[in-house]
């Protein structure tokens, strides 16, 4: 077998130039603007997350104010959820893959894709300007009256930041549901679709839904902080309590919007190196909707300690736990596609057993939470903290890694170093447990979360936490610099390096502006690894 | 150095094991669930593990009736953590009819807390070992969460409602109080201690007040300097409703509505009288806002509670 040569021409190399990039209306190249702006943001995001862990290593407060302090755990949730997690995912891998995986040569509306890219890096400019000129302290919750009448810091600026990236989302979501209605290949029927697209189908949903109630809600905050119009403070007439089924009511299903395209990852990658089809195709499809329109329905499991009456709560709890039974449904699915497949194992799958065991561990740390008597303990601890990382970094982070592991070749043409991802999994895999671990012992002995200073009881598991963090962090780090690296001196990669179904491997690698020289005809399910005779090339 | 790892906290209350039971079965599900996953597919990853990288997986689809086994299962699990998690819910939630009346106020950043006889404190709180004790929170300025690890009980003290938390301490000793909902700067400063005493002890400590006149004393103070009583006269006659046995009888509104005066009524009466307007009066009565304090409503409240008739003492 020779090796591979990139391909003379295709979408990196057509046009060069800060133009050819900043008007491009390649949804390949916008992913990649996407790729950059995520990265920045998840830099900061972490940079925040080191501070926090630094000052939390001793029980007294004594490396940043207090003030300080409440900026960097606030200015980490907003940068992460808004700026990194939501659109992760779905911006960078949803954009590069969902036109090639159904046969499509861009999206229903290139010039929409990148109008929501510029969206998305407007509200990101606007609150990195809020945290340079000063930052903001009332989380990224946002609970009033806190946030309309006591808070004095960047409130305003913030809010704007996240109600003008919210168009981005919805717009991203809108061009997503179009294109996989309108755009697939010939014979391509929603049931030989990828589970990924499944999946960025249900995300893209809620996105469409969802986003447009934190808007509103955002919005109601910043005519009540700035014009003192009586919405949510009490002193002015208002329901601080309504505040918080407004943000839940998107910010609940927002979580959906982080995990859900991870689980499409997930499937592409175990089915890949499984080389098998996914067990249970049509059940991992559905589920993916189904937590979807049933994410709506549970976001009053945050106000369980809020007052609310004990039926509301009961009927709150039981939808918790029926929302969990879909994820449950993928687990067991994923797992068993594992049987008799021919696993190779690859630093994506590495990855993707990382995701399947963190998420079941998250996962099951929410029925703790949805259980009313034991949430009135544990929440507004560390239990809570410990549980949304294992579903967000654990979950939603790893399955970002194991896809971009496992299109990298896809995207740039090259191979990026496998034993040093392989080495990069592991270590991210230690240091993520070693970090938000003992967060679950912690909580549940009561420390509450967003604590500045703290018993010295607690130092120990808070020291674990701190030297897991810095472990985690390396592990970031490495595959960072090995991607760069890759760029220029990966192995040049081929059209399909992991011999793996799907018609984004029919192209070259990195493939051309119009990813499709001539439609492709689908004919067969997404995973026929078992019935073709695999091709290496 | 393990003795420094504390893994598991104090059990203080007659509720500490109902939680934790609950917490332990979760641990020992979690347990089950993730060994079974990480297990199977560790043991897969390793068994089919390909030999060639042109092997393919066996051509298996899946099974319906596995898909409904591993929906099936967990779905009634969890309706029985569900049933489960309730039924501590509703002890924690409801308070025994008899019960030591306690009041708290949340403000950044500290916790003042009220006993009906007369005590105050800040930060710190005083209660009896063996008896239910109820705290009736509000908060004068934002969300704050009163919350006891040791108890496994917290409440939202939420401006402008009332929120009841309730606990029967089991041992005697000091334990953490903290504030549970993020209200800025000393967030993480607003703590205490709550001290649980011997009756004796307590009774003692009750009694070593500095002499302060009971809550319900200071309340009628107020409602005589704020003049309530020249329209709220106790035979009816006067131009507002008799206050005497008012405290939790059902009352009928202008709007032909009938709520029950319990102390969310009672407040909200005195600061926007005319929101829920008694039925026979006229809309008189003006707002009591900003000339009585959070404290001092749960004075009036407690003067109100005081005014029973004799055939209708408690």
């Amino acid at each position: 077998m020779t090796t591979p040569l990139l391909p003379r021409e295709h979408y990196l190399n057509i046009r060069y130039g800060i133009a050819s990039w900043l008007l491009t209306k390649d949804h390949k190249r916008i992913a990649l603007l996407y790729l950059i702006g995520i990265t920045v943001f998840f830099v900061l995001g972490g940079a925040f997350a080191v501070l926090i862990r630094l000052e939390l290593a001793t029980p007294a407060g004594d490396m940043v104010s207090a003030d300080t302090y409440n900026k960097l755990f606030t200015m980490h949730g907003v940068v992460m959820v808004f700026f990194f997690l939501i659109p992760s995912i779905p911006a960078v891998l949803g954009n590069f893959l969902v036109p090639m995986m159904i046969g499509a040569r861009d999206l229903a509306f290139p010039k929409l894709n990148l109008i929501s890219w510029y969206i998305y890096m407007l509200g990101g400019i606007f609150t990195l300007w809020a945290v340079v000129v000063g930052g903001v302290d009332t989380g990224w919750t946002f609970y009033t009256p806190y946030s309309t009448a006591a808070s004095n810091t960047n409130v305003v600026a913030t809010g704007l930041g996240v109600f003008i990236t919210g168009f981005s989302s919805i717009l991203t979501g809108l061009n997503f549901i179009v294109t996989i209605h309108r755009m697939r290949a010939p014979g391509l029927t929603w049931f030989r679709l990828p589970l990924f697209i499944w999946a960025h189908y249900a995300t893209s949903l809620i996105q469409v839904l969802g986003t447009p109630v934190i808007a509103i809600t955002v919005l109601l905050l910043a005519l009540e902080r700035t014009f003192r119009i009586g919405i949510f403070d009490p002193a002015l007439g208002g329901d601080p309590v309504l505040f918080q089924h407004l943000f839940w009511f998107y910010s609940h299903p927002a979580v959906y919007i982080m995990i859900l395209p991870s689980m499409g990852v997930v499937s592409e990658v175990v089915a890949c190196f499984s080389r098998k089809t996914v067990f249970g195709y049509s059940f991992v499809a559905f589920s993916s909707l189904a937590i979807a329109v049933f994410g709506f329905l549970v976001w009053a499991h945050h106000m369980f300690v809020a007052g609310m009456s004990v039926y509301a709560a009961m009927v709150f709890s039981f939808l918790s736990f029926a929302v969990a039974i879909p994820s449950a449904v993928k687990v067991f699915n994923w797992t068993a596609t594992l049987y008799k497949g021919a696993i190779w194992w690859q630093a994506p799958l590495l990855f993707v057993f990382g995701f399947i065991g963190l998420f079941t561990i998250g996962g099951m740390t929410g029925l703790f939470l949805a259980a009313l008597g034991l949430d009135v303990h544990v929440h507004d601890t560390y239990f809570v903290v410990a549980h949304f990382h294992y579903i967000m970094v654990g979950g939603a982070i790893m399955g970002y890694m194991a896809g971009l592991h496992f299109w990298w070749p896809k995207m740039f043409g090259r191979m990026y170093p496998e034993g040093w991802a392989k080495f990069a999994a592991l270590v991210v895999f230690v240091g993520f447990n070693l970090t938000f671990f003992p967060q679950f012992v912690v909580g549940y002995l009561g420390m509450p979360r967003r604590y500045h200073v703290y018993p010295e009881e607690f130092q120990v598991l808070n020291v674990m936490s701190s030297a897991g963090a810095s472990i985690l962090g390396v592990g970031y780090l490495i595959p960072m610099v090995y991607f760069i690296w890759s760029l220029r001196y990966g192995k040049v990669a081929g059209p399909n390096p992991w011999g793996a179904t799907g018609l984004e491997w029919t192209t070259q690698s990195p493939p051309l502006t119009e990813n499709f020289t001539v439609t492709p005809v689908v004919n067969e399910g997404a995973y026929e690894y078992s019935k073709r005779e695999t091709r290496v090339v | 150095m393990w003795s420094g790892l504390p893994l598991f906290p104090e059990q203080a209350s007659t509720v500490a094991s109902q939680v934790d039971n609950l917490y332990f079965f979760l641990v020992a599900l979690t347990l089950v669930f993730s060994v079974l996953i990480a297990g199977l597919m560790v043991f897969f990853a390793v068994k089919f593990r390909a030999r060639n990288t042109a092997q393919v997986g066996a051509p298996i689809t899946g099974s319906v009736p596995l898909e409904l086994l591993w929906s099936i299962v967990p779905f009634g699990i969890s309706m029985v953590i569900f049933a489960w998690g309730a039924t501590v819910f509703f002890t924690i939630a409801r308070p025994p009819d008899e019960t030591i009346n306690i009041y708290a106020v949340g403000k950044r950043w500290m916790w003042k807390f009220q006993h009906i006889d007369g005590q105050r404190e800040i930060n710190e709180l005083h209660v009896p070992v063996g008896r239910p004790v109820k705290v009736t929170i509000t908060s004068e300025d934002v969300i704050h969460d009163l919350y006891f690890p040791a108890f496994r009980v917290k409440a939202d003290a939420i401006p402008g409602r009332y929120s009841t938390v309730w606990f029967n301490a089991t041992r005697p000793g000091e334990y953490h109080l903290f504030c549970a909902e993020y209200c800025g700067t000393q967030h993480s400063g607003m703590t205490g201690k709550v001290v649980v005493m011997e009756p004796a002890a307590y009774q003692s400590w009750l009694s070593g007040g500095v002499g302060e006149m009971s809550l319900a004393a200071r309340g009628q103070r107020t409602f005589q300097d704020l003049a309530c009583h020249t329209c709220h006269m106790e035979d009816a006659s006067g131009r507002g409703p008799s206050l005497v046995n008012l405290f939790g009888s059902q009352v009928k509104l202008a709007d032909g509505r009938v709520v029950t005066a319990d102390e969310a009524y009672l407040r909200e009466s005195t600061l926007n009288p005319q929101a829920r307007l008694v039925a026979g009066y006229q809309p008189l009565m003006p707002t009591f806002q900003g000339l009585v304090n959070e404290e001092g409503l749960m004075g009036l409240i407690e003067y109100i509670k005081s005014l029973q008739s004799a055939q209708n003492a408690r």
